[in-house]
């Protein structure tokens, strides 16, 4: 009974069946509100691959590469982190309290400064849910859900208070002038690759493709990334076998945090270049999707994590062409994450009894 | 003294169970769902789906047949309840459907549900009314309005209990009252009845409720069932009961998530779940009312007050004050044995 499946469909035709499903879901809703879903589909990829999407598509597939990351690290240690929207959310003061605190002499001091207080931030938001898991038995998930809604009013009280700028907006001020990031245009540009001068992708991108590799090492190619997979498999064995469960709680969610937190050098210090309200837009949650539909697996983030960009690009270019709101997007991710996770059952069970003959003429013999 | 009771506190009060209402359903809901077994983060998206298909369904009920609607005058507010209980009862049938009967993650599914529900309301409704996700505005007939108890106002001016009994507790609409019927409604069912001592076990332990010779599947699905209809009761209030007299994007601003700390922070027991979500109520009166609050040594922000309920929330959760111990088979899908 314990054999499994075959790699190739446990890594292929299931997530191809599940996201078969999810679309196919979509497009029904999509005809529900009187729209042709292959037109939806046009509109969609020429939103998010003309010369001036592409600089948005890349710019929020780094958030999701980001948040996707940090949800499948602790994932691997079987922790739900639903706690990104606000460990991004406070990196993002992190990073606007180190920006506006020096005039930066140069941007890669100021990434590298940018960085550390991103993920600094991020994993400080983290590490009380995590602490209080491994300690006090608390529900990881809901201390994050409750971690979320505080971070929400903490950001909304330091922008109408201590951190706002002057005037009425709920807004830091801008940040000096040397904490800018090179945008995708200049970098490209050093190569003589033409690229969209305003597109707000920039060299945070290359930063998480990096955080992939990284990820990747850390979870296949190292003794703590082995610890923590045996913890998330089996948390019994794997204290059998000496591992600290409030080690691996700790660093996979603080690990998961500091990831989470990585996206505000994109979006405050790479795009806004001062603290907005609402910075993370609900990428945090997004990362929820892009790790289930990527395994948990670093290149299966960055792939889902594309995918995620050209539905939030291609579906602003819904709601400007064709008059749907973007809230479609939701619908398709909310989809995504009920088929690839919640209801992968469905698809898995009759994939099982076909490959491993699990059906009734097993069972009987 | 008596100007404060009447004026200010009276007033906190009264609004403080306004807002009080939609969370002690919803709180109540999930606990029925957790009480057997099933863990309800969606409690949110459930109230956000049903506050849509009460405001949009009471509206056609009540718009006239030449605007497209059913002309139903007085009885169009009932089809809005109605519809919200439907639709919060098919999102909780999808619950049942992924963590009972497909043993997936419940966690999983309550998230997608929230997601769904927020996008899937701002879809229809701007594709039925166009008006950038919001429903119509409600009129007369198409919405609850506020009852005036018998001797209301008679007794209004007998000090003491006269502003209380006429500012506090008249002049509600009929699911605030419905919803502390329900309170006792649900300890019989929970402490007094075979069906809640069932509901109890399964939550703790289904295997010995298997073992009895009892379904967990159709037990887990009835309380699903419950929770279904409660949530609808929560989110038509939004819409039908409230100020708001309609749906609007995104109405239901994290309440489900402020009725699942109640319920944590009330031990999964009805009584204290009223109480909870009394208190959270009474906080979000209070900074609604009040910007800052001025403690005579500090001065509190609003947004610490909005925080207030989640942070109580953490404490409890972390046993500092009196643990909170969730039922013991939650998150678990049950498998047979064989």
């Amino acid at each position: 009974m314990n054999k499994s499946l075959p790699k190739w469909v446990d890594l292929g035709l299931i997530p191809f069946f599940t996201l078969l499903l999810a679309f196919a879901v979509s497009g029904l809703v999509v005809m529900s509100i009187g729209q042709n879903p292959i037109e939806v589909v046009k509109v969609m990829l020429q939103g998010a691959f003309n010369p001036f999407g592409i600089g948005h598509t890349l710019y929020f597939t780094t958030n999701f590469i980001f948040t996707g990351l940090a949800v499948a690290v602790a994932f691997h240690a079987r922790l739900f982190n639903i706690g990104g929207e606000g460990q991004a959310g406070v990196a993002g003061v992190g990073v606007a309290v180190v920006m506006l605190a020096f005039d930066w002499p140069h941007w890669t001091i100021a990434l590298l400064a940018g960085t550390l207080a991103a993920m600094a931030f991020g994993a400080a938001w983290a590490a009380i849910p995590a602490y209080l898991q491994a300690k006090r038995g608390s529900h990881i998930v809901i201390t994050t859900i409750m971690f979320n809604l505080i971070a929400t009013a903490l950001i909304g009280y330091l922008l109408v208070g201590p951190m706002q700028a002057e005037g009425s907006l709920p807004e830091s001020p801008s940040f000096p002038p040397g904490a800018a990031l090179p945008s995708m245009y200049e970098i490209l540009g050093w190569f003589g690759i033409p690229f969209d001068k305003f597109a707000p992708a920039n060299i945070s991108f290359f930063m998480a493709l990096i955080a992939a590799v990284f990820v990747w090492v850390l979870i296949w190619k190292s003794r703590l990334g082995y610890e923590m997979r045996a913890f998330g498999h089996s948390e019994r064995a794997a204290v059998y076998a000496g591992i600290s469960p409030l080690k691996i709680t700790m660093v996979a969610m603080l690990l998961s945090g500091a990831l989470s937190g990585m996206m505000a050098i994109n979006t405050v210090q790479g795009e806004a270049e001062r603290l907005v309200l609402g910075a993370v837009e609900g990428a945090g949650f997004i990362g929820i999707a892009v790790a289930l539909m990527g395994r948990s697996h670093p290149v299966g983030v960055v792939l889902a994590a594309f995918l995620f960009g050209i539905l939030t690009q291609g579906g602003a270019e819904l709601q400007f062409t064709l008059g749907i709101p973007a809230q479609m997007i939701t619908v398709i991710q909310a989809l995504i994450i009920m088929f690839t996770g919640s209801l992968e059952n469905m698809v898995r069970i009759p994939l099982e009894k076909l490959f491993l003959n699990t059906g009734k003429r097993g069972a009987a013999s | 003294m008596m100007d404060f009771l009447s004026n200010d506190l009276l007033q906190l009060m009264d609004s403080g169970v306004r807002f009080a209402t939609p969370l002690l359903l919803a709180c109540l809901a999930g606990l029925y769902s957790e009480r057997a077994g099933i863990f309800d983060i969606g409690l949110e998206g459930k109230m956000l789906v049903a506050a849509f298909a009460a405001g949009a369904f009471s509206a056609f009920a009540g718009m006239s047949v030449a605007d497209g609607g059913w002309n139903m005058g007085g009885a169009a507010v009932w089809v809005g309840l109605g519809a919200a209980i439907v639709a919060s009862t098919i999102m909780a049938m999808i619950h049942a459907f992924a963590s009972i009967t497909l043993r997936g993650n419940q966690l999983i599914s309550g998230v997608a549900i929230n997601f769904f529900a927020a996008g899937i309301t701002v879809l229809i409704g701007q594709y039925w009314f166009k008006m950038g996700g919001q429903t119509p505005q409600l009129r007369e007939g198409q919405r609850f309005d506020p009852i005036t108890l018998p001797f209301a106002k008679s007794v209004q001016d007998v000090p003491v209990i006269g502003p209380i009994y006429h500012d506090l507790i008249s002049g509600h609409n009929i699911i605030v009252y419905l919803g502390f019927v329900i309170v006792a409604l649900t300890w019989l069912v929970l402490y007094r009845t075979r069906f809640g001592l069932r509901m109890r076990a399964v939550g703790e332990n289904p295997g010995a409720v298997d073992t009895a010779g009892i379904s967990v599947v159709k037990l887990r699905y009835s309380a699903l069932i419950v929770t279904g209809i409660l949530c609808g009761l929560a989110g038509a209030y939004l819409s039908l009961g409230t100020a708001a007299a309609g749906f609007g994007k995104d109405m239901t601003a994290g309440r489900g998530f402020i009725a699942l700390a109640a319920l944590i922070f009330a031990k999964w027991k009805p009584i204290p779940a009223m109480w909870a979500t009394l208190l959270f109520g009474l906080l979000e009166a209070v900074g609604n009312k009040y910007q800052k609050v001025d403690l005579g040594f500090m001065v509190l922000p609003g947004q610490f007050m909005q925080a207030l309920p989640y942070i109580l929330t953490v404490v409890i959760l972390a046993g500092f004050v009196g643990k909170a111990i969730p039922p013991k088979a939650g998150g678990e899908p049950y498998v047979k044995e064989r």
